[in-house]
């Protein structure tokens, strides 16, 4: 059982399981489902609010949001311990070729060492990558109202409009980096 | 009337009793919270939607995955919220269980646009931010403080204007 769990999970389990996160979180509290705005609860619980009214609210009302992210990272815990995977990542045959250009090769890890671990933060690669891609999850994330959860997932469900402009731009913008700029960043040598 | 007294202090004693939830539903109002994204973490981590390379293939039509991720996500949450107005479950308050009203402005292609570059450099949202430095990929803390400094940008911008 457990040989079959450490698995990759097929699309058609791990895709309902996050759409029961939804009702989940309504029966449990009436809260809605959203992750970034756990950045901007622990920024208010951090810097002096009287200072910014984007941070001038009493972010211990909103608690519940950041046990939810404290429990995400306990099942990342669960997920990379007890059902670690033991195989290499399988990927497109395309893809596999085309990173192998730039020295990336798969392994048991969700993500190429090559461009995120801690030798490669001290690369500009590396660096660009995590702390660049950051400062836009945070600024967007927060400048759009929500994220892949909060639009995608929780708004599309529940089939409004601007989540559905959300998630388009969220299209639109990964399909500009991904053809026309990461390229430029993979093949930096520093 | 030195009892009347004491009696009335009790009866307010009980009363400020029920008003605070007992200690087990205390400990239970955090956990449930925890539970529940431990559920979303391990799915995210185990369903690969925390995997770069699986980012990199739908952003690069490679691979049907991640969409069957998302469409099948949304369908199951549009069904459950259809059961839940259908049935007419209320809250432990009373209230309506209503999922959150988003707001449409400039913010919402711009911002979302900005988000959908780091999405696809760093393969995570948000939430596998979270998930992957459970994983053990500390790496990923880095990519978190970077995302902690781009809302203070933001909470900075936004006071400008």
């Amino acid at each position: 059982m457990l040989e079959i769990l450490s698995k990759p999970w097929p699309w058609y389990v791990a895709g309902p399981m996050i759409g029961l996160t939804v009702p989940l979180l309504l029966l449990l509290g009436n809260k809605s489902l959203g992750v970034s705005s756990s950045f901007r609860h622990i920024c208010a619980a951090v810097v002096p609010a009287r200072r910014f009214t984007y941070f001038s609210y009493n972010w211990r009302n909103e608690q519940w949001n950041l046990l939810f992210a404290g429990g995400l990272i306990l099942g990342g815990v669960f997920a990379g311990t007890i059902l670690a995977p033991n195989e290499d990542v399988v990927i497109n045959a395309d893809l596999q070729q085309y990173l192998a250009t730039f020295g990336i090769t798969p392994t048991t890890a969700p993500i190429p060492e090559a461009l995120f671990s801690m030798d490669s933060l001290l690369t500009l690669r590396g660096l660009l990558l995590a702390v660049g891609g950051g400062l836009l999850i945070g600024f967007g994330t927060r400048y759009a109202g929500g994220c892949t959860s909060g639009h995608s997932i929780l708004g599309l469900s529940s089939m409004q409009i601007p989540s559905l402009v959300a998630t388009c731009s969220f299209l639109v913008g990964g399909l500009t980096m991904t053809h026309a700029i990461l390229p430029f960043i993979l093949a930096l040598e520093i | 009337m030195i009892s009347e007294v004491k009696l009335l202090q009790r009866r307010e004693a009980r009363e400020l009793d029920q008003t605070r939830p007992p200690a087990l539903s205390r400990v239970w109002n955090i956990t449930k919270y925890i539970l529940a994204g431990a559920w979303f973490g391990v799915a995210l981590v185990k369903g690969e939607i925390v995997s770069w390379y699986r980012l990199q293939e739908m952003f690069r039509f490679e691979s049907f995955h991640m969409y069957g991720v998302i469409s099948s996500a949304v369908a199951v949450g549009a069904l459950s919220l259809l059961l839940i107005r259908k049935s007419g479950i209320k809250g432990s308050d009373g209230n309506v269980l209503q999922p959150k009203r988003k707001i449409l402005n400039r913010g919402t292609v711009i911002g979302g646009m900005l988000f959908g570059m780091g999405w696809a450099m760093t393969g995570a949202c948000p939430g596998s931010l979270y998930a992957l430095t459970g994983a053990g990929f500390p790496a990923m803390l880095v990519t978190i403080i970077g995302a902690l400094a781009g809302t203070l940008l933001y909470g900075i911008a936004k006071k400008g204007k």
